[in-house]
């Protein structure tokens, strides 16, 4: 089991192309990221009161959840909730199949990707075409995303051209002008053609049943007014209480995510096209997801549902850098997936919270203070009893050992007894355990007279 | 001042060194020094890796040690086991009736060295120090309790004016803050990913140019000494302490 995530991971690390490309694309946002966040005033005080406001949520989510699709449906709007993602799945096709909706647009939305909706509308028929110009190029290239904001962060441009040329047999070019302009003729033929549009939910305003959507590209809108149906899937958490809490998370989520301002486009829907309006769906249904999450919400972790899915973890994740989203095997990579991941797919990732440095970078540019590093040790402690017996053993004896002064001392002898000696007082291959250290750089040999012994011998007497 | 010291099985065991020169400094600056030898580890590589029931047992013992040992004061030269004092020790201990309040009163005794060189003897360390060479340094990730990037920058500049500095310039790396890679038993479980940090990392630190790097973390200097030695990049790696006192005359310079 571990071993699956070391492999994945460890071959990561060697796709040079892939890692360069991340590498540049990530220290790109942080610095973005830290600009903007530098440049808004009382940044830190705005983070405390989105934090705040999250926990409330969290803490009420029952009756905001009510409230939020008492409020959808007086506006107009259906409600639908599903426990988990085959119902999520069978709602949304079955509303499909009864309209006889043939072609769906796609904005982006981590949830639909959670449930693999894709492929469930198109085993009924139905086909789906993303809209966001990454997805849609990760769809075209029968690929994956590998970033929960930037799904084609692990691409160069050359590889969006190959595989443009190849689907969509245009003439090849590396501008990303171009290659935009493509994509977007494209789509518009699409557009024209759908009858049903399908998004995600960045937030879903308690008050008033009003979904906030934020997009840079303008297809979320198209996405939601062109079609007859707009189905918009939203998991549980999304909710805030009041329309006046969204500006705070609206001045952090672009500017955590990659330092802009404010998104290009923020689309607030209430209900469905009403008979004063010039465009806007018929009908528009609200799914409202659980899988999962209820779970969460009572356990030990129930912290990781503030999250916004800025994707700002992501990037200032050394080991996202320099392994990429895939290696994760999620749709939620990066640090805040190594949480939600175990927690909403169960014991067969219990190990990704084990594969962090624990350095606390993501802690430091998440927009919600979510304290990651915590809640991975903490994960990690509740996963302890699927790590190998020889590891469990073998940290028994250690801390065993440990508490005692002279064993203490004994091991510091025999750790200086196996770190053999070639006369640089460096060590090329580590012995027993030592040797994954000595893969990736020599060890340096415990020191001819530990401190303990100077003290002893000299220090002690030296005032 | 009547100060124990906390110094890690790391310092102890792999750079000595370092240990002395913040005796010879806690001294310089007036200090009574003192050792407990029954000291161990603080437990952080169990506490880290979850195995919390281990990391107890550590965490009582220190507990114990510094308990039976009074002293106004205890200094860490490392910013991560201070943590490991401060917050976790308590909180492991917090069920443990004979322990909880000991374990607290300990956490409130313990400061990481420039952060008590600062706060409780009031040094100005840029002034004190000196540099005959450029210079430039690593920043401990888990030092954001103990002190921040830009506080450790400070520390480490000299004056313009008014000083003995012969002007050697600190150096920053690219990306001040970015962890090594080394994270306890990360760098064993995955080496390949812990190594390819450590390499992103020793490119920012070798590009300053500089061969001296700052590091008062005895993890990370494991780890970054390490990789400098591999790909034979010509890189030395002193804690705080050491320069200090080799600036102060404390002690001779490293060969
Ligand atoms: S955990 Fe924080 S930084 Fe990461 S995606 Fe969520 S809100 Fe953004």
């Amino acid at each position: 089991m571990s071993g699956g995530l070391q492999d994945r991971m460890a071959a990561a690390t060697r796709d040079k192309r892939v890692i360069g490309a991340i590498r540049l694309a990530t220290w790109r946002k942080v610095e973005k990221r830290e600009t903007a966040l530098a440049s808004l005033p009382h940044a830190d005080d705005l983070r405390a009161r989105a934090a705040q406001i999250r926990r409330h949520t969290i803490e009420h989510l029952p009756r905001y959840l009510g409230q939020f699709a008492e409020r959808v449906a007086a506006a107009g709007g259906h409600v639908h909730f599903a426990a988990n993602a085959a119902v999520a799945c069978q709602i949304i096709t079955k509303l499909a199949a009864a309209r006889t909706l043939r072609l769906a647009v796609k904005s982006k939305s981590m949830t639909s990707e959670e449930i693999h909706l894709n492929a469930a509308l198109e085993a009924q028929g139905v086909q789906v075409v993303e809209t966001d110009l990454g997805e849609f190029i990760v769809q075209i290239d029968r690929d994956r995303p590998s970033h929960i904001i930037t799904p084609i962060i692990h691409k160069d441009r050359k590889q969006v051209a190959e595989a443009m040329v190849r689907e969509l047999g245009c003439e090849y070019s590396e501008d990303p002008q171009v290659l935009s302009m493509i994509a977007r003729h494209h789509l518009r033929d699409i557009f024209r053609r759908c009858d049903l549009g399908i998004s995600g939910v960045n937030f879903g305003i308690a008050e008033s049943g009003t979904l906030c959507l934020i997009t840079n590209e303008g297809n979320g809108r198209l996405t939601t007014t062109r079609p007859r149906v707009h189905v918009a899937l939203m998991g549980i958490e999304k909710v805030i209480p009041r329309l006046t809490d969204l500006p705070v998370f609206l001045k952090l989520i672009s500017r955590a995510s990659g330092g802009q301002a404010m998104s290009v486009y923020t689309t607030l829907i209430t209900g469905p096209r009403k008979p004063s309006d010039r465009d806007g769906p018929e009908e528009l249904h609200v799914v409202i997801m659980d899988n999962g999450r209820s779970g969460i919400l009572n356990g030990p972790a129930a912290e990781v549902l503030n999250c916004i899915r800025c994707g700002a973890c992501l990037n200032a994740c050394p080991v996202y850098r320099n392994t990429g989203g895939h290696a994760y095997d999620s749709v939620y990579p990066g640090p805040i997936g190594a949480l939600i991941t175990p927690l909403l797919f169960g014991p067969a990732h219990a190990e990704l919270p084990r594969a962090s440095s624990l350095c606390g970078a993501c802690k430091v540019a998440c927009p919600v203070n979510i304290d990651i590093p915590a809640l991975l040790v903490r994960l990690r402690h509740l996963s302890r009893g699927q790590q190998p017996w020889s590891k469990r053993l073998l940290m028994q004896l250690w801390s065993r050992a440990m508490s005692s002064p002279t064993l203490y001392r004994w091991g510091q002898y025999l750790l200086r007894g196996i770190v053999a000696d070639d006369g640089t007082g460096w060590a090329t291959r580590g012995p027993g355990p030592l040797g994954a250290w000595t893969t990736q750089r020599d060890l340096l040999r415990p020191a001819a007279r530990s401190f303990r012994e100077r003290w002893r011998e000299e220090l002690r007497d030296d005032a | 001042m009547n100060v124990a010291l906390f110094v890690t099985c790391l310092t102890d065991t792999f750079f000595p060194r370092a240990g002395e020169a913040v005796v010879r400094v806690l001294r310089h600056y007036g200090c009574q020094v003192s050792f407990p030898a029954a000291q161990t580890c603080c437990g952080q590589p169990a506490y880290n890796s979850g195995f919390h029931n281990e990391a107890r047992r550590l965490a009582a013992h220190l507990v114990d040690v510094f308990t039976a040992h009074p002293c106004d004061c205890i200094v860490t030269p490392s910013a991560s086991c201070a943590a490991m004092v401060q917050h976790h020790g308590p909180e492991l201990l917090a069920g443990d009736p004979h322990r909880a309040a000991a374990a607290q009163a300990v956490a409130g005794r313990t400061f990481e060295f420039g952060r008590f060189l600062r706060e409780r003897l009031q040094v100005d360390i840029a002034a004190a120090l000196q540099w005959r060479e450029p210079v430039t340094f690593h920043y401990p990730c888990h030092a954001r309790d103990s002190y921040s990037p830009a506080e450790l920058q400070a520390w480490l500049t000299p004056p313009l004016c008014g000083s003995t500095n012969s002007g050697a310039p600190l150096r920053l790396p690219l990306h001040v803050d970015q962890c090594c890679g080394f994270g306890g038993l990360f760098s064993v479980d995955y080496p390949e990913v812990s190594g390819a940090m450590l390499a992103e990392k020793l490119d920012g630190l070798a590009a300053t140019g500089a061969r001296l790097v700052v590091c008062n973390e005895a993890a990370c200097a494991l780890q970054l000494a390490g990789g400098a030695h591999r790909r034979g990049l010509p890189l030395r790696f002193q804690h705080l302490a050491e320069c200090l006192a080799e600036a102060l005359g404390l002690m001779e310079p490293e060969a």
